[in-house]
């Protein structure tokens, strides 16, 4: 799925990785029209970085694991380590997509969330959950 | 995508989603997207375009209920 200069470049990209992050997928077979093509390139994806792996569930046969990781569409994919998962895409990670998984792991990875400190002050006074929907499309 | 993603690093209790519109039609419709990045809050306000951290942070917030009466701003619930 990834071209090979994608690929070159991804690999230099992930190489400012500095602690492992966990691509958890749900699929399903039913979803043939993109769910397949999603798993294909996350497949290539993770295999180009050591720090970086691949999980894939089943998501009509898990219903468990999707609910704890608050899957409720598919195809989806959360960027997880031993602290964050909370973010997550669904569809087909590509384009526009695929730029801001590329942005979420190293984001996940690094640990450091880039924001200001008045933003981070803000966010640490957030005691109820809070749902961010972004809709995006691949251009 | 990109901010919605560093605020959930930030506080477990933000959930980020990035939602491919053209996948997924049913729900693109329920929440009336016709132009991309839209950004739905809760299921309830939603946000259109990209703004700066501040303003899009602070929008954000503007949407979630006041604490409770007598809540310390910032305080961790027991």
């Amino acid at each position: 799925m990834l071209r090979e200069q994608d690929a070159k470049e991804v690999r230099e990209r992930l190489k400012s990785m500095t602690s492992p992050v966990r691509l958890v997928h749900f699929t399903q077979e039913l979803n043939l029209e993109y769910g397949r093509e999603a798993r294909q390139l996350l497949e290539d994806l993770s295999g180009l970085s050591d720090q970086l792996s691949l999980e894939v569930h089943n998501f009509l046969l898990e219903k468990e694991q999707a609910a704890g990781y608050g899957v409720d569409m598919v195809p989806a994919t959360v960027v997880c380590n031993g602290k964050s998962k909370g973010i997550r895409f669904y569809g087909i990670p590509a384009g526009y997509e695929f730029a801001s998984l590329l942005d979420a792991i190293l984001m996940v990875s690094q640990g450091d969330s880039g924001l200001s400190p008045e933003s981070r002050e803000k966010l640490a006074a957030v005691t109820q959950p809070l749902h961010l929907q972004v809709f995006v499309t691949p251009t | 995508m990109r901010l919605a993603q560093s605020f959930a690093l930030e506080n477990a209790l933000v959930q980020a989603d990035c939602i491919e519109a053209t996948e997924f039609p049913d729900l693109s419709s329920r929440y009336r997207v016709y132009a991309v990045p839209k950004t739905v809050i809760n299921g309830a306000g939603s946000i259109e375009g990209s703004l700066p951290e501040t303003f899009f942070l602070d929008e954000i917030l503007k949407t979630l209920p006041a604490p409770e009466p007598g809540a310390t701003p910032g305080a961790t619930q027991p």
